[in-house]
């Protein structure tokens, strides 16, 4: 279970009361009906998906509604930072503090699952049928 | 390969099943194959399977990250049937679907898949016109669905409350009687072992760390194992398709998300059937085992840690006790997560790529399991012929910039 910390209320609050919206600081086009099909599919449909450092928009549903941003990170699920809308993260796959493990950008404090593993190489031991 | 019959049965039991043959070699990877797999899930398996035994293609490897179907494969809640709305949905799951019939006895490995049938409840008024839409829909594609009426819902699942008291009233419901469950486990070990018997390498705990592309072609990817060549690749890793593609420099328009299932501790028979409701947003059948087998939506945030929040588990309950108030003290055994790839159309994406002799194999989402050796099939032949094959051929990934979308949404439903 999520605990957010709404920007505008200035309290941690229980995720329940929030609704998570998808990738932030997507733009909508000035003049959708002069872009091409392609950009125009790309800003409706092309997502980051990331392994690691997300920017996402959430709504305080049940508290102030308002919307505003999270930095998460998707793979250990630690919350890093919640931001205003307007306001550009401080945190990012960019940052000094991030480091990457096994591909996967991880903040300070990451606990993750991931693929192959040292302790698994008995999978890779030869054996006949 | 030993084939499994009666009489190995009673063969091996004189030496107390102690010698049974191991399913799959473990090879060491060669230096090049004509197609590499990336994914030892349900999906990548069946596609290694067809490629060897239906197109002569028999110099593949499939690369796994972790253990073989160890993915959604292993985590799904096993429900199959093909009761789509659009033609081109419709044709693929049902393409399946025939396999699932024959699968067994393909495999002669015993996959347990039970046409138990699949209710899809209505609990509104649009939710009926939506029942019957789909329902004439099927029809006309030649898929066993009908409308069925609170008393024969009666019929079908006593236990469910058909009654007026309930919080939404069941108002009617789609039935495909043909649909029902497999064993998930015995879907991916009987493809792999079908597969390892036709000569294809299974390289398990290999992760692919990127791709060997050169003007603009695929020549093989890089592992924590060395590098491994071939001129067709073909990207089977579900929840982990955005992650592959961006190592390729595509963008799909897919978001991962964690999904969730439980079991309950295993109780006497009590379901015969498979119920689903989008409204009250549940799911719920009973293993051979015995457990109750519960799923519901996906939590909304993207996540790649195949676990779940607890505010989803606590409504998926909700919509299962509501559906049946019997299971109100039913204690569960275990949850899970696993991580579904999201399609905007929910429907996946069968397609080539920008980069020549790279294909993806993505975007099932909440509901591939049913799809496992249609999806296996259909890619293995594109792979072979280089062309996509006319069942597959719709689910391009073009499909996002033409607008040929294939919306799926309604039978998609409560995610399963
Ligand atoms: C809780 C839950 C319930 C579900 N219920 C149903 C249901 O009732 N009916 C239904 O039809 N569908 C259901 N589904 C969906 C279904 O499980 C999936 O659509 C389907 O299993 C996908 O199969 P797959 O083989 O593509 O994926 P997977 O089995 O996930 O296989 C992908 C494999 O790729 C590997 N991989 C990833 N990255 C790499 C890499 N870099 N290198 C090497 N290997 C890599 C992974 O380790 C994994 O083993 C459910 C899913 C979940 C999570
Ligand atoms: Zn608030």
């Amino acid at each position: 279970m999520f605990h957010i910390f709404c920007p505008y209320c200035q309290e941690y609050r229980e995720e329940e009361e929030f609704h998570p919206s998808g990738q932030a600081h997507i733009e909508r086009p000035a003049e959708p009906a002069s872009v091409s099909d392609e950009a125009w599919g790309d800003y409706l449909f092309l997502r980051d998906n990331p392994r690691g450092i997300h920017h996402e928009m959430w709504v305080h549903r049940l508290g102030c509604r308002k919307f505003f941003n999270i930095t998460r990170d998707t793979a250990s699920y630690e919350i890093l930072e919640t931001y205003r809308m307007g306001e550009q993260p401080s945190i990012t796959a960019a940052s000094a503090e991030v480091r990457r493990e096994q591909g996967v950008q991880t903040a300070d404090g990451g606990w993750q699952t991931v693929g192959a593993r040292p302790e698994n190489s008995r999978l890779n031991e030869e054996t006949p049928s | 390969m030993q084939r499994y019959s009666g009489f190995s049965l009673v063969k091996h039991a004189l030496s107390h099943h102690e010698n049974w043959q191991r399913h799959w070699r473990n090879p060491t990877p060669k230096k090049r194959y004509d197609v590499i797999i990336v994914g030892g899930g349900g999906h990548g398996l069946a596609t290694a399977y067809y490629l060897a035994k239906e197109f002569g293609v028999t110099n593949v490897a499939v690369v796994e990250k972790g253990w073989l179907g160890g993915g959604n494969t292993a985590r799904n809640t096993t429900i199959v049937r093909s009761n789509y709305l659009w033609d081109e949905a419709a044709q693929l799951y049902n393409h399946s679907l025939d396999l699932w019939k024959g699968l067994s006895q393909d495999l002669n490995y015993n996959v347990m898949f039970s046409q138990r049938g699949v209710l899809n409840l209505a609990h509104t008024l649009q939710d009926m016109r939506d029942v019957q839409r789909r329902v004439n829909a099927n029809r006309l594609n030649g898929i066993d669905s009908e409308v069925v009426t609170p008393e024969q819902i009666k019929e079908i699942e006593p236990a469910l409350d058909t009654s007026k008291r309930a919080r939404y009233p069941i108002m009617g419901a789609s039935w495909q009687k043909s649909a029902g469950v497999a064993r998930h486990d015995a879907v991916a070990w009987g493809f792999a072992r079908g597969a390892d018997a036709l000569g294809v390498d299974l390289l398990q705990n290999t992760e692919v760390t990127g791709f060997k592309i050169r003007d603009g072609q695929i020549h093989g990817v890089h592992t924590n194992r060395g590098d491994i060549e071939a001129q067709t690749v073909g990207c089977v890793a579900a929840g982990n398709s955005g992650v592959l593609a961006k190592m390729a420099g595509i963008k799909l328009p897919l978001e991962s998300h964690p999904l969730q299932a439980l079991v309950s501790e295993p109780l006497k028979p009590i379901l015969n059937t498979v119920t689903m409701s989008n409204h009250v947003h549940g799911y719920v059948s009973q293993s051979d085992k015995g457990d109750l087998v519960i799923g519901a939506g996906i939590d909304g945030y993207l996540g790649y840690g195949q676990r779940g929040s607890y505010p989803t588990i606590e409504h998926t309950l909700q919509a299962i006790v509501e559906m049946f108030p019997m299971f109100s003290r039913v204690r569960m055994n275990r949850q899970w997560g696993g991580i579904v790839d999201t399609c905007p159309d929910a429907c996946p994406i069968l397609s080539k790529t920008q980069v020549k002799g790279l294909y993806f194999n993505c975007g099932w989402g909440t509901g591939g399991f049913k799809a496992t050796p249609g999806s296996g099939h259909v890619f293995a032949a594109s792979l072979a012929k280089g062309e996509m094959h006319p069942i597959a051929a719709p689910f391009s990934i073009d499909r996002f910039h033409t607008g040929a979308l294939i919306d799926e949404h309604g039978a998609a439903g409560v995610a399963h």
